[in-house]
């Protein structure tokens, strides 16, 4: 069943079309990947799937009604949750209490409380910084927070939003690790990526955006092999 | 000595209502960045109203402390309305638009509001009905009436419930966390709206109360008295630290007491050039250092917006 669905999708800044009619659907239980370079309009698809920023065209629909134009508040009640690119830790409350945010739109407290315990076993080190303000955790901590706090709403459909961006390659790979965990927990999750490989060999499916528009679709172990997709974006020289 | 325990308990019981209406500016200004002019003339709404319903009351014969407390519950139902009308009709339509524009919109608003009361209220000096006799208590030498320990009481449990729903409910979490990022606030689920709403709501109950108990303490209201109780309590909010609500309750009480010793001392050091009705410089001298030695505050990390 097509959990998320993506017929025509336009942004605009401005006069400049940044997102240029996107087909893309999600099934549920998938790990789907969209990758493409900076400024190829991944994250603004993101951006307009949750209503951070407006569509001027096209439909989105998830569980199969349309969803274009409503704020993303909104729809995080009905599963669909966005980390977002940078990560958006609050940084003068506490790790504790942007894992409370996290589960702001619940209200079953025993149950937040045995999430909450699921999430420091899952990341030790925020339990250790429970106390801590967001803002004095290392990069790789803060996108822990981020992924932690998301899991904390219960999501049925999860976008990330270059989650590797500004970290070590130790880290990047924890954190493509715990991307899976999730997946296999049977979260659905679409993952923008600019590390193709990590993403296309964590996904089942792939697509490829280049200047606002898809150009590549295709499950993720043929676009690993891709030669044009190896050129590109794994930094390969074919030939 | 006596005089200057006397100012102090003075400086206190005033710096107590400066912190209450302290907490008011710098609450909105944490969640929108905006410094809402109109906030003094919600304190004096809420003096007015709670004029009218105790001289309206007075003469039925009922416990001087009921009559208050109703006059006090009107005004916060009277006061919280208003505030939330404010942010719906004058700010909410501009909070996208250049930080000028809701300024002016809020100065506007501060005028229209203190017009209102001149129409409602006339521009006469109101007396409030004399209903709870002020009763002096002693303590070394200096004096403290049982109307100043009210204040002193009421602000205290006030701020303490303030801090309690900031930093110990979610809804509080939520503010903060608004205050912070409304963006991914947003994408956790929370109503921008509503919380920006509940802010207002919340400012003018404590603007409410703030009113009434101005009225109690002087015993006189005035259409014009809220824009200098306004502009003194925005001092104590940038004294504080704009932002910051600790910073607001030290500001406040601190602006209080530098008023009350200000004024108590100024005949001494001036050889009486000037006398105690020179009191409201001080409460601007302060501003005036703060933005220049210390724009941020005492607790503040943020820089205070100019204007």
């Amino acid at each position: 069943m097509k959990l998320l669905e993506i017929e025509g999708l336009e942004v605009r800044y401005g006069g400049i079309r940044a997102v240029k009619g996107v087909d893309l659907a999600v099934d549920e239980g998938e790990l789907v990947c969209l990758i493409g370079a900076n400024g190829a309009g991944k994250s603004s698809t993101l951006r307009a799937i949750v209503g951070l920023t407006r569509a001027a065209a096209g439909s989105v629909r998830y569980k199969g009604a349309e969803i274009a134009g409503r704020p993303a508040f909104e729809l995080v009640r009905e599963g669909l949750v966005m980390v977002p690119e940078g990560r958006g830790i609050f940084a003068q409350l506490t790790v504790a209490e942007n894992l409370v945010m996290g589960a702001f739109v619940r209200d079953d407290a025993a149950a937040i409380r045995k999430d909450r315990e699921r999430i420091y076993a899952l990341f030790p080190r925020l339990e250790e910084r429970h106390g801590q303000t967001g803002g004095t955790l290392s990069g790789g901590e803060q996108q822990m927070l981020a992924i932690g706090r998301a899991l904390m709403s219960r999501p049925k459909l999860l976008l990330l939003d270059e989650p590797s961006m500004g970290l070590a390659p130790l880290l990047v790979a924890k954190i493509f690790e715990i991307v899976r965990d999730i997946a296999s927990q049977g979260v659905t999750i679409l993952l923008v990526e600019q590390n193709a490989k990590l993403a296309l060999e964590a996904a089942s499916r792939g697509y490829v955006m280049e200047s606002g528009t898809i150009t590549l679709a295709d499950d993720a172990k043929k676009l690993l092999a891709d030669p044009k997709v190896r050129e590109a974006y794994l930094g390969e020289s074919v030939g | 000595m006596d005089i200057f325990i006397q100012q102090l308990i003075n400086g206190v019981t005033l710096g107590s209502v400066y912190a209450v209406v302290a907490l008011g500016y710098t609450m909105v200004y944490g969640i929108i960045q905006l410094i809402n002019f109109a906030h003094g003339e919600v304190v004096l709404i809420g003096a007015m109203v709670a004029f009218s319903v105790i001289t309206a009351l007075a003469p039925g014969g009922w416990p001087p402390l009921m009559v208050v407390a109703a006059g006090t519950m009107v005004a916060i139902p009277v006061c919280m309305a208003i505030g939330y009308g404010l942010e719906r009709a004058a700010y909410r339509p501009l909070r996208n638009a250049p930080r000028l524009a809701p300024l002016i919109s809020a100065i506007g608003m501060s005028i229209i509001l203190q017009h209102l009361a001149l129409l409602v209220w006339s521009r006469n000096f109101i007396a409030f009905p004399q209903i709870i006799r002020s009763e002096p208590y002693h303590i070394g030498g200096a004096i403290i009436t049982n109307v100043q320990i009210a204040i002193i009481a009421t602000s205290v449990a006030m701020m303490a419930g303030l801090a309690l729903i900031v930093y110990r409910t979610r809804l509080g979490t939520a503010m903060r966390a608004t205050a912070q990022n409304q963006h991914v606030a947003g994408l956790m689920g929370v109503d921008i709206n509503r919380i920006i709403a509940v802010t207002f709501l919340i400012a003018a109950a404590l603007a409410a109360v703030a009113g009434v108990m101005v009225g109690s303490y002087y015993g006189i209201a005035h259409y014009q008295m809220g824009s200098l109780l306004g502009l003194k309590a925005f001092s104590a909010a940038v004294l504080g630290g704009i932002g910051n609500l600790p910073g607001a309750m030290l500001g406040g009480v601190l602006l209080g007491v530098v008023e009350a010793l200000g004024a108590g001392y100024i005949g001494d050091f001036t050889d009486n050039w000037f006398g105690s009705n020179y009191q409201d410089v001080f409460a601007f001298m302060v501003l005036i250092a703060v933005l220049v030695f210390r724009p941020t505050g005492l607790l503040g990390e943020r820089v205070g917006e100019r204007t």
